[in-house]
């Protein structure tokens, strides 16, 4: 039987070492301070407001009804988008979003294709198992 | 006076009743959800499917979250031997969460979200989850008293209370406008969050299902052993660090992704306790056949093995890169929710729920077909999704480039079956559900006719007087 205080011991040394990997990660934020732009940043609330990670996947996180949105600015353009959420889809709702709403979540999906690619063609597959993107 | 006490829903009792509710609702919503893929458009103007969905995984979740805490508040009082703290505080939090997940459900069919994963509502309804969790902690750590000479359980239970409520702010923290405006920085503590989480309420959930099997078979040598607490921190080390399985296709930080690899491969050590073990199980599974939870538990095992098979694979990011952003994912947290999570609380719920003024012997028939329905409806279901995943994995993978729709068409069969297999599966736990449902209302109503009854009675006595 693992004796009492070796298990307090052991339980407090994970947790000081997560304790020190999660503030790690909050202060060394992975992309720095690149912030979006506040047009951004509202489309992003919007994006949430209308819940449209329900069918929709960036980085392929999300739900599974629509595709991967991740780079669909690059590939599809802005115009293509901005026609989707004026009129919405046989599945998606119309919304009837303003104009400034529209041009929010737009800017929206840009700041998101500018953060990398998601398409998984673009990994390469090393042979320890681990992936890398080019 | 005993059997009458007997027959009153204690609070402990309702939040278990108040979770099948929510099981149910969710059996549902998810069915709703998986008829829109079939019938593009159906409900699109009143309920689509951006409501659907919130309603389906919060239901789930809270489904999980108000059996594990009903759950690990009566096992706690059992282990004790005393009773709880504060009553009164279990009747607050037992309130507090009641109302908020009305208010939470009412949200989404009213339109007004949050938009988080797994947390779709406003972020202020989060406030009354982390009050109702405080209030959690603080009965635990009073009724527990100290960790000397614990079990494992009462160390997983209070693990996964500590690292629910730390975890759950942490997932609040896009609110600050720090954390939020880079995609990449939000998503990394997102998942982050998220991956640990279901670590925490995991915790809870295999706690209480080690106290349940220890007193089912009237046996504590296990919760007390080396290898009981080896698991214990192997769980806890991947609580911890193995979220990053989540994020490997996010251009985030490489060692939040190479820690996340190695430490998920320390799962490898349960996987093979689970198959040394397999023999003991079979005998186990003989002797104890006979006792309904026992079989809950038993269906619980296979999804474990089976669940835990597809999550080490995942969390190779070679092999991630396939199934990620594919039905493979659902497949796996479905087996994980409804294979493991589910059939464990549905033990405990069945264990704790038993106790009454009505046997649930003459439903016995009944959760024994629920119970053989739900695993064979499961199976397909799992399979279904796995299929539909792969042939999104070729589609991800391929250099054709075929609109999104070709694919979705091509996964029209799979979701047919997906969708039959889900009205089994519905159809599996709303037989178990319904007698253990039943016979506490009708003993409660009982309890409640016997006290009116009593109180006329002594009204009339003292006017005669």
């Amino acid at each position: 039987m693992i004796l009492d205080k070796r298990k307090l011991a052991m339980a407090a040394g994970l947790v000081l070492a997560f304790l020190f990997y999660s503030f790690h990660l909050y202060t060394s934020l992975p992309a720095g301070h690149k912030s979006a732009t506040a047009m951004a940043d509202r489309g992003k609330l919007l994006w949430q407001d209308y819940n449209c990670n329900a069918c929709y996947q960036i980085y392929g996180l999300g739900g599974y009804l629509g595709p991967d949105l991740t780079n669909a600015y690059s590939r599809r353009g802005p115009e293509y988008i901005k026609a989707f959420l004026k009129n919405g889809t046989d599945i998606m709702p119309n919304f009837h979003l303003a104009d400034d709403d529209i041009s929010e979540l737009e800017a929206y999906l840009r700041d998101v294709d500018a953060s990398g690619k998601a398409d998984p063609r673009t990994f390469t597959i090393n042979r320890d198992g681990t992936i890398a993107q080019e | 006076m005993e059997r009458l006490h007997r027959n009153k829903i204690s609070t402990e009792k309702i939040f278990i009743l108040f979770a099948l509710l929510l099981l149910a609702g969710a059996m549902l919503f998810g069915l709703l959800g998986a008829l829109q893929y079939l019938i593009p458009g159906l409900l699109k103007s009143r309920l689509s499917f951006e409501r659907v969905r919130p309603l389906h995984v919060s239901s789930v979740v809270f489904w999980i979250i108000m059996a594990t805490m009903g759950t690990a508040i009566s096992f706690l009082q059992e282990h004790t031997g005393k009773k709880l703290y504060s009553a009164q505080l279990l009747g607050i939090q037992l309130w507090i969460f009641i109302l908020t997940i009305i208010c939470i459900l009412t949200s989404y069919c009213l339109g007004i979200f949050g938009g988080r994963e797994y947390w779709e509502f406003p972020p202020l309804l989060s406030i009354p989850v982390v009050i109702g969790w405080i209030l959690f902690l603080i009965n635990f750590i009073k009724s527990a008293g100290s960790l000397k000479n614990q079990p494992v359980y009462v160390w997983m239970w209070l693990t996964g209370i500590v690292f629910f409520l730390f975890t759950y702010i942490e997932s609040n923290l896009w609110v600050l406008p720090y954390f939020r405006n880079n995609v990449v920085n939000d998503m990394t503590i997102q998942w982050k969050s998220y991956g640990s989480m279901v670590g925490s309420w995991n915790m809870l959930i295999y706690g209480s299902s080690i106290f349940l099997m220890d007193k089912i078979s009237n046996n504590k040598t296990y919760s007390h052993s080396s290898i009981a607490f080896a698991l214990y921190f192997t769980g806890l080390f991947n609580l911890m660090f193995n979220w990053g399985h989540h994020i490997y296709t996010l251009p985030t930080q490489p060692y939040v992704k190479n820690i996340s690899y190695l430490v998920s491969m320390t799962e490898l050590v349960i996987l093979g306790r689970i198959i040394y073990n397999w023999k003991h199980s079979v005998s186990a599974a003989k002797k104890l056949f006979h006792e309904t939870a026992y079989r809950f538990l038993l269906a619980a095992d296979l999804w474990i093995f089976l669940t835990l098979l597809l999550a080490i694979a995942m969390s190779v990011p070679a092999i991630n890169v396939y199934t990620h952003g594919t039905h493979i994912t659902v497949a796996h947290t479905m087996g994980a929710t409804i294979g493991i999570n589910s059939f464990l609380l549905l033990a405990m719920a069945f264990d704790i729920l038993n106790e009454g003024c009505r046997s649930l012997e003459p439903y016995k028939k009944m959760l024994n077909r629920g119970i053989l329905t739900a695993n064979i409806s499961l199976l397909i279901f799992w399979l279904s999704l796995i299929a539909a995943g792969i042939i999104k994995a070729r589609w991800q993978m391929s250099g054709l480039q075929l609109p999104f729709s070709v694919m979705m068409q091509a996964l029209r069969p799979w979701f047919i079956i997906f969708f039959l297999s889900g009205i089994a599966l519905t159809t599996g736990f709303l037989l178990i559900i319904y007698p253990l449902v039943k016979n506490q209302l009708v003993c409660h109503l009982k309890w409640t006719i016997k006290r009116r009854k009593s109180s006329i009675r002594t009204k009339a006595a003292l006017a005669m007087e």
